[in-house]
């Protein structure tokens, strides 16, 4: 179950936005995410979703495949739901006890739900269509002008890449810690809140200790072959516009322009 | 010129309390001299804790000696500016596969070194293709680490090591973690390596299987070289090797065994083709 998590992964295919340059998608992520969140109004959202839709068939990567990164937020998603729905003030549509659900919580509720699916959809897109390496080099390029003020830039992006590789690893690690302490009896679903956040604790320390042990071997082995930081460093696949990335960019604008054209006009 | 050199080299640490005060001196490496020359196949063999890693470590400048001297290519391992030079020169494999992959594709790990090196974006790409094809791995190139075996993913790590062009590859326990096949499959490799592409190899390992390969093999215990000599030459001494806790082949000790039964058979029997050569003469003699 905890391996069925897909947000972060890389799926292996190839079509016109896997191709694309990584700073267009990480650029392009961004503005939808704003897009999402720029209106209230069902006609953008409808837009934004189909777009979305367009993306992913383009994408090649199978829709069941996306959904499966969906389930682990499902539970922050009922959260914030339900927490609009009971607690927006205004015109009462259902009244029961001391909870009321209100007009306004019902859409505040229902937008809320759609943003966030939106929002994960998207990014999960775009983490599924770039490798890490990519993404951390895209990030690594568009925040290069802050190595001018002695932000290490290069050290952040290359942590980030080697915490989403570690991604995976550490998921199986915590199953097989789980399993093992399951076999010895241990209990994980059963009793309250409490109870259960203390049963973490046996899978926590090993996971840990495992961490850190991993985190080592991979320092030296990263010493090993050479690596000293950013400085004097070459790319194997540097990051070059090509003409799909400007077509990509034009239809980023004329997206947005349509969402804020139907976003003032309804 | 030898390609490594140590000279009575030492490396102690100190063991500490929880308080952080040093309660002793454990001595990893004790007085250990070694010379490789380039193009050999040297193993170092023997049992956990007999300081076979420790000594690894000091091939490309990962751990410096406390006493002694190591040069790597006539480049003395503690001068800091040759650092890089020793590094690029000794290549080093670890035993866990998943802790030495750093990209998401197997691609982009190998071309990690070369990047690091500051190789031209064109001679990246050319390298990680003779390296990946020289260890039979070029067909995963696109391929994520997390999806190969672990075989497969050791072979990343050599590909890996071989894309910066060192003179010399230091294999440390790299079959630990793998399954018999997985074994094979980068003793295979690195076996290659050293017929084809002549480059000296240095593997660590526990496994005798490993060794008989080997144009010469060194046996650690307690932190010195306790034998060395020829693969032959060391397996015709069982008993030895039993007392430092090493099991010889089987094939071996089956050979010892009828030896000291009284059959005639020559010491020192590497594979089963020779013991049943032996056998077949032996009773052909009669």
């Amino acid at each position: 179950m905890i391996r069925e998590i897909t947000i972060g992964q890389y799926y292996q295919t190839d079509s016109v936005l896997h191709r694309l340059d990584p700073r267009v998608k990480l650029i392009f992520v961004i503005l939808y995410i704003v897009s999402i969140f720029l209106y209230r109004k069902p006609l953008p959202f409808l837009l934004a979703a189909l777009f979305l839709a367009l993306c992913v068939g383009l994408s090649k990567v199978p829709f069941s495949y996306i959904v499966r990164g969906l389930k682990a937020v499902v539970v922050l998603m009922l959260f914030t739901a339900v927490f609009n729905l009971f607690l927006t003030p205004g015109e009462t549509l259902v009244a029961w006890g001391g909870l009321k659900i209100t007009k306004e919580g019902a859409l505040i509720a229902a937008f809320m739900a759609a943003r966030l699916v939106l929002l994960i959809i998207s990014s999960s897109l775009m983490t599924l269509t770039t490798t890490p390496t990519q993404l951390t080099d895209a990030m690594e390029k568009l925040l290069w002008p802050l190595q001018k003020i002695h932000l290490p830039v290069h050290e952040v992006a290359m942590m980030m890449s080697i915490a989403l590789r570690f991604i995976p690893i550490l998921l199986e690690e915590t199953d097989k810690i789980m399993k093992a302490q399951m076999a010895r009896g241990a209990d994980f679903e059963s009793g309250n809140l409490l109870r259960r956040l203390k049963a973490m604790v046996p899978i926590l320390v090993p996971l840990f200790i495992s961490a850190f042990r991993r985190a080592n071997d991979l320092a030296m082995a990263m010493e090993a072959r050479c690596y000293q930081g950013g400085e004097g460093r070459t790319k194997m696949k540097p990051l070059r516009y090509k003409g799909a990335d400007t077509v990509a960019y034009l239809i980023l604008m004329v997206y947005l322009a349509a969402v804020i054209a139907v976003g003032k006009l309804t | 010129m030898n390609i490594i050199d140590l000279k009575k080299v030492v490396y102690e640490y100190f063991r500490r309390d929880d308080e952080g005060n040093v309660t002793g001196i454990t001595t990893a490496v004790d007085h250990v001299d070694l010379s490789v020359k380039p193009g050999d196949f040297i193993a170092i063999l023997g049992h956990n804790g007999s300081g076979k890693s420790t000594l690894a470590k000091h091939l490309n400048a990962i751990l410096y000696p406390s006493e002694g001297t190591v040069w790597v290519d006539g480049m003395d391992t503690t001068e800091e500016d040759k650092l890089m030079q020793i590094r690029q020169t000794t290549g080093m494999v670890f035993q866990n596969p998943d802790n030495q992959i750093i990209a998401q594709i197997v691609e982009e790990d190998v071309g990690f070194g070369p990047e690091n090196l500051g190789v031209p974006t064109k001679k990246i790409w050319e390298r990680v293709e003779e390296s990946l094809k020289a260890v039979g791995m070029y067909e995963f190139r696109k391929k994520s680490p997390n999806r190969l075996s672990g075989g497969q993913k050791q072979r990343v790590s050599i590909a890996g090591v071989l894309a910066m062009h060192p003179k010399c590859i230091v294999l440390d326990e790299p079959t630990a973690m793998l399954d018999p096949a997985g074994r094979r499959e980068v003793i295979r490799a690195a076996r290659a390596l050293n017929d084809v592409e002549k480059i000296t190899v240095i593997l660590i390992t526990h496994y005798m299987e490993e060794v008989i390969y080997a144009d010469h093999v060194y046996v650690m215990d307690h932190g010195s070289v306790k034998m060395e000599g020829s693969p032959r030459e060391v397996f015709s001494r069982v008993d030895e090797l039993s007392a430092l806790h090493l099991t010889v082949p089987q094939v071996t000790l089956l050979a010892d065994r009828l030896k000291k039964s009284g059959l005639p058979i020559k010491s020192g029997i590497l594979t089963r083709d020779e013991l049943t050569a032996e056998l077949v003469r032996i009773k052909s003699g009669r």
